[in-house]
């Protein structure tokens, strides 16, 4: 099952089991919730193509006490609202969930109109607001039924791209997945996949987190050592992470280096993992990059 | 439970009177001068609030979505009870409550931070399906927009989709101090079309104020537009 179809049956489950859940949708996914829609009519709204005014409208139910899911795309979820989110939940110190699909260039033959590699740049400009990137639909549920009644802002980023194990992953959990001596390699969500292979033979500590923010500084600080490089690689726009990784070892001599998206306008269709190899974030990719930053390039 | 506080000719006087107090944002002078008979017929006549307990689950909701020019709005407040008196001299300065644009988060009675158009009817749509998902039927849920303010896209997605959703526990008091750039009327023929009630109204005129401020239809959201014509604001 997709992290999507997880997505949203997870939610329809906590709309009939707790009754301060509301669903809130603007067209995408509506067929999806259909179950939701006949269990609790009165908490599944689906406000039509208008994404601002669908925040503004799940601003309104947690005003009355609710924990709001609310879903789109990710370009129409984070980008085209971002002053509601920024305002309606976080001026108001609101609560709500916020579930988008269409990672980066998950819909890649759409056409950067349909792509979002800066969402999670987008959201961290928010106070406050929590960010996650699940690796695995296992992971997507484990989070969403973790976070959704915590009073806070989530975005919970489901992606196409899955890695092949999950984790149990937690708000600001970092797990290692395998040491080594001469970097410590730190991906982010789906991206563990294809660092996994790309270390392969390397030398490297492989550390793995969901958790944007809020991050496991003592985490990184633990496994990266006193003269550490650091490599993040990134789903996204190229070095949105990194400040919470230079904060977390702000007292070493640490080196960083970010792989990720880069960060221009793509004019390109296709498949998504044919923009994976065309930015350089397939397995081949992400190791030449690795080779030569360890042979100090 | 209702605001009974002062439901005389003093009351609005006093209320006048403590709107010259907060000074300093003369820039929306206009628009707070401009609300303040639809805010006092609101407070005065029309929501059911207790200023003892803004949080009452009973109550009705306002939302002054535009935001702008809140003076009049904090010193009905204060008359009221909502919040003391004294607070108003330090309208916009540093560690008072009251700033150029409410904060839901600081001032009794303020239901919810706004100041950039066109989130409060969203927010209020949000509100009345809360409210009827918790099977609270009686609150009412008011958003105050200018005409200028509807000029932002938000509103029109928010009046779209209110007749659809169902909602009819809602209205939008819109005060048309003719500010806006580009023409917004005719305001009841738009409005019908998007399936609501609407009227327009003198905006100085008490009793039509009243009368329309306290219509609700059963089957759809409801406009009401205060006219306030150039020079009279």
């Amino acid at each position: 099952m997709s992290m999507r179809e997880r997505f949203a049956q997870t939610a329809s489950d906590l709309l009939e089991r707790d009754d301060r859940v509301a669903i809130l949708l603007a067209g995408i996914s509506s067929d999806r919730f259909l179950r939701a829609r006949r269990s609790a009519p009165a908490r599944t709204i689906s406000v039509g193509i208008m994404e601002p005014t669908m925040i503004g409208v799940a601003a309104g139910f947690a005003m009355e006490g609710f924990h709001p899911i609310v879903h789109s795309i990710a370009p129409f979820l984070v980008e085209r609202p971002l002053e509601q989110l920024k305002l309606d939940f976080g001026y108001q110190h609101l609560g709500g969930t916020f579930v988008s699909v269409g990672a980066s260039y998950d819909y890649a033959s759409e056409g950067g109109t349909h792509q979002a590699p800066g969402d999670v740049g987008a959201l961290l400009t928010i106070p406050g607001a929590d960010v996650f990137a699940p690796g695995t639909a296992a992971e997507a549920e484990r989070l969403l039924r973790a976070t959704y009644a915590d009073g806070r802002i989530t975005y919970i980023r489901a992606s196409g791209a899955e890695n092949p194990e999950s984790f149990d992953v937690g708000r600001g959990r970092l797990h290692v997945v395998r040491r080594g001596e001469r970097a410590t390699v730190l991906a982010f969500g789906p991206a563990l996949g294809p660092t996994l292979e790309a270390c392969d033979g390397l030398d490297v500590t492989v550390a793995y987190t969901p958790s944007v923010e809020p991050f496991d500084h003592a985490g990184l600080a633990s496994v990266a050592g006193d003269d550490p490089l650091v490599i993040t690689v990134e789903p996204w726009y190229e070095g949105t992470a990194l400040r919470a990784a230079v904060d977390a070892l702000r007292h070493t001599r640490a080196r960083f280096v970010s792989i990720g998206v880069p960060r221009r306008f793509r004019h390109d269709y296709g498949t998504a993992a044919q923009h994976d190899h065309a930015n350089g974030l397939d397995a081949p990719g992400i190791r030449r990059r690795l080779d030569e930053l360890l042979s100090g390039g | 439970m209702e605001a009974t506080t002062g439901r005389t000719a003093e009351g609005i006087e006093r209320a006048r009177e403590l709107m010259a107090l907060a000074t300093g944002d003369e820039k929306h002078d206009e628009s707070s001068t401009s609300t303040f008979d639809v805010l006092w017929v609101l407070y005065d006549r029309v929501l059911r609030v207790d200023p003892s307990n803004p949080g009452w689950e009973q109550r009705d909701r306002f939302i002054l979505s535009k935001g702008h020019g809140p003076a009049g709005y904090f010193a009905i407040l204060a008359a009221k009870g909502f919040f003391p008196v004294d607070w108003l001299p330090g309208f916009m300065d540093w560690g008072n409550p009251l700033g150029s644009h409410p904060d839901r988060t600081l001032v009794p009675g303020v239901e919810a931070s706004t100041g950039s158009l066109g989130h409060g009817l969203p927010m209020g749509i949000g509100v009345a399906l809360a409210l009827r998902a918790k099977d609270l039927f009686d609150p009412r849920v008011v958003v105050l927009c200018g005409d200028g303010e509807l000029n932002e896209g938000t509103n029109w997605e928010a009046i779209l989709t209110a007749p659809n959703l169902g909602v009819s526990r809602l209205t939008v008091a819109i005060v048309d101090n003719h500010s806006s750039s580009i023409p917004m009327g005719p305001w009841v023929p738009k409005l019908e079309a998007f399936g609501w009630s609407a009227q327009v109204v003198d905006g100085h005129d008490h009793e039509e104020l009243v009368r329309a401020l306290s219509f609700t239809d059963p089957d759809r959201p409801t406009a009401v537009v205060a006219d306030i014509p150039e020079g009279e604001w």
